[in-house]
């Protein structure tokens, strides 16, 4: 069984891009769970062609205690026969969603959701990783495998280099590894070579570039992946490879995370700063 | 228009009512009193039944000082435990800071052979990684390679003292006994005892042990480390199972757990990878459930049941008809450990008493369920009813609008005790306010005889106490 967690800026299309991913190794005959540690639970939307099921901190919430809960209340089956789990959490604004993280995790490993016929496990987690409820996924036995998604976007590089900090600190003390970045594309100008450097810089690898496709929201807005909607379309394509590195995958590595000012002269050298430029005269103009 | 139109009843008398009662059942939000301790409290009492074995808690100082403070009321003993006193800044940066300086100074300053590290409920909620954190401790050079540190996640807001016992003695397990496995089995067999605080129980399981012959291994025996000899001289880690004996422990032919609620984690791990019969027992109070542990040690190693043990139970039950009518009719109220209620609940049966209120703070609704097969197993199970998950203020409740005889459990239960006007018999974790009782073994047969010995003196105390001169004989 390989664990792997999906980690990225909040809003870049972690869960799209591992939706369809995981669609994509269903497809090739691959029995895969996916466990989503976002209160916001919509990590598993489009595999089970419905918005948010019962959650384990939801049902935990009714019952005060997640002793009284069973497994078949919170392990669903979706398409082609994958198995999805969310956290769930609080509100936005109050309580704590790193320990609601913890505390499923916890209640899928002791009820028996990890059973040996898994081939991968996904963990989609939310935005950065903020806290230490969050770095539960890639605990010693658990995801050893991260992959980041990214864009050529500077908050996006700047998310996705401070994961590779995070990934550092457990890299050293157990066997987690960075796998490498996967490109979700915003349209951004020299966007492959700029996280091509920057997967460089990082020790690892650009996975694959997805390109921008409106297929993708179109499948979106029916609940499902473009694997399921559109099988045909290129963009399926485009996971379907990408599932298919992901499995022949070797190239793991403990990272090595840049500073702030090297992410920035990186952007300045792949032309990003063109429009600052001309914000630079303004200025003198005046 | 005056209070006393307003409030027909004072309020002290309104509490002892059913109106009262149905308002206090109805509660959600609050717990009043309930008979339960936290999962790190647990965890540091399986860890001072290792040799040399220091207790270590990666949370706050003031929970560790609780933990000591509450064993050394119970046991009348020192109790050592050490903590990485996170404060506000670990709950920020993550504990790891505290957790390394921690083991740091408990190594140099204390010389354990183990550091068994728990956790509470701030290093839970922040999420701190006990593992990685000891890794790292490791690789700078806190503390030597070779120390054992074995760890259990102990979140004080999840469960009982009993999972974390659980947690803490599976942790220490698998931590020891890894990579230890061998081809052969010894015919020695390993003992869990539970969290059971009665010294005087582990005492008495090793007597038979002994009589039988049997090579044993007890996981963990803290019999010298809660009562140790008066010497003059203090020993930091005094008896305590061997380190080596415990790796030992996967290779030996069988387990048998004397609680099973206590254990469950455990012994499911036992019986993966230890890969020999694991068997979790009913705790042994009563003649039932003791003659089920005699015949199981009998039937594991093929070893005839002594004499000395069978004149045990002969003098048990004779004991039990000679006491009979003391006990027999009366009702009873009894409130606990799970593991506990269960062997007292049984035990009452057999004397004809009749349990009426059985409550368990730490008790879930599968736990409710045993106890309503047990008491339907008898006439006088009748009027028996379980309270998983609720507390001692619900007790009372019960005590005040359906009065019994009797009220059995721990210290605690003094208070409602005293409004019920009923005497308590002591059993179970803590008692505080009466000397020496943990000594006495309550389980095996020779547990019985105490039972009775409690239980029907303290109802002739009350006889006699409450006669008028015409009625107070000499014999009772």
């Amino acid at each position: 069984m390989r664990q792997i967690a999906i980690y990225g800026k909040g809003g870049i299309g972690k869960s799209t891009t591992s939706q369809n991913t995981v669609a994509a190794l269903a497809e090739m005959g691959k029995h895969v769970m996916i466990v989503g540690c976002d209160p916001k639970a919509d990590a598993t939307r489009l595999i089970l062609n419905a918005k948010a099921q019962a959650t384990v901190m939801d049902l935990a919430r009714e019952s005060g205690t997640v002793e009284d809960l069973e497994l078949d209340d919170v392990l669903m089956t979706g398409f082609k026969g994958i198995k999805c789990a969310e956290s769930g959490g609080p509100e936005p604004g109050v309580g704590c969603a790193g320990r609601g993280v913890i505390t499923a995790i916890n209640f899928l490993e002791e009820n028996g959701a990890y059973t040996p016929d898994l081939d991968f496990v996904f963990y989609d987690v939310l935005g950065d990783v903020v806290c230490g409820g969050f770095a539960m996924p890639i605990r010693e036995n658990k995801a050893q495998e991260i992959y980041i998604v990214t864009s050529g976007e500077m908050m996006a590089m700047y998310a996705a280099n401070n994961i590779a900090r995070g990934i550092l600190k457990y890299a050293t003390s157990g066997s987690v590894r960075l796998a490498g970045l996967i490109c979700n594309s915003r349209m951004v100008e020299k966007e492959i070579e700029l996280i091509e450097v920057l997967a460089k810089r990082l020790s690892t690898q650009l996975i694959h570039y997805i390109p921008r496709d409106n297929v993708v929201q179109r499948a979106e807005l029916k609940k499902q992946t473009v694997i399921q909607y559109y099988p045909d379309a290129h963009q399926a394509n485009e996971y379907r490879d990408l599932a298919k590195k992901i499995v022949e995958n070797k190239n793991f590595v403990v990272p090595t995370p840049i500073t702030v000012d090297e992410l920035e002269d990186l952007l300045m050298e792949y032309g990003f700063m063109e429009i600052d430029e001309s914000v630079e005269q303004a200025k003198v103009a005046v | 228009m005056n209070n006393q139109d307003k409030c027909p009843m004072p309020t002290e008398e309104w509490i002892n009512t059913e109106e009262y009662k149905e308002k206090n059942f109805a509660r959600k939000n609050l717990v009043v009193n309930p008979a339960k301790g936290c999962q790190p409290f647990g965890a540091i009492f399986a860890a001072c039944g290792f040799e040399g074995t220091m207790p270590f808690v990666h949370g706050s100082q003031g929970c560790v000082a609780y933990f000591r403070n509450n064993f050394s009321r119970h046991f009348r003993e020192p109790f050592s435990t050490t903590s990485t006193s996170m404060t506000e800044d670990a709950a920020v940066f993550g504990g790891q800071a505290n957790l390394i300086e921690g083991l740091k100074n408990t190594y140099t300053l204390y010389k354990p052979k183990m550091i068994a590290l728990s956790t509470s409920c701030i290093a839970e909620v922040i999420g701190d990684d006990l593992n990685a954190f000891i890794n790292n401790a490791r690789n700078k050079q806190a503390i030597p390679d070779e120390l054992p540190t074995p760890f259990a996640s102990t979140p004080s807001f999840v469960g009982s003292h009993i999972t974390g016992y659980d947690n803490m003695l599976k942790g220490i397990l698998s931590y020891l006994t890894k990579d230890k496995k061998t081809d052969k089995k010894t015919d020695k067999i390993n003992i869990i005892p539970g969290f059971d605080t009665h010294v005087g129980n582990l005492r008495e399981i090793k007597r038979i042990l002994n009589l039988f012959g049997v090579e044993y291994t007890i996981l963990a025996d803290n019999t010298e480390y809660l009562d140790s000899p008066l010497t003059g001289e203090f020993d930091m880690y005094p008896g305590g199972t061997p380190l080596e004996e415990t790796r030992e422990s996967i290779n030996n032919k069988a387990t048998i757990a004397l609680q099973r609620y206590s254990t469950k984690k455990t012994i499911t791990f036992i019986e993966k990878f230890f890969e020999h019969e694991a068997v979790a027992l009913p705790m042994p109070i009563g003649i039932g459930a003791t003659d089920k542990l005699v015949m199981e040690i009998s039937r594991i190693t093929g070893k005839e049941i002594p004499k000395e043990i069978e004149d045990d139970r002969g003098r048990a039950v004779d004991s039990m008809t000679d006491a009979h009518q003391y006990l027999h009719g009366k009702r009873y109220a009894v409130y606990g450990d799970p593991d506990i209620v269960i062997g007292v609940v049984s035990f009452l049966l057999e004397m004809g008493g009749e349990p009426v209120h059985i409550l368990c703070s730490n008790g879930t609704k599968k736990f409710a369920k045993e106890v309503e097969v047990i008491l339907e197993s008898s006439p006088y199970g009748k009027e028996g009813k379980v309270y998983p998950g609720k507390d001692l203020w619900h007790l009372r409740s019960l005590l005040m609008t359906d009065p019994v005889d009797m009220l059995i459990g721990t210290s605690y239960g003094k208070f409602a005790a005293r409004d019920a006007d009923i005497p308590l018999v002591r059993i179970g974790y803590p008692i505080v306010d009466r000397i020496n009782l943990h000594r006495y073994p309550t389980i095996g047969y020779q547990g019985i005889i105490n039972l009775i010995t409690w239980i029907a003196n303290a109802f002739l105390e009350k006889t006699d106490r409450l006669s008028d001169d015409e009625h107070f004989e000499l014999m009772r």
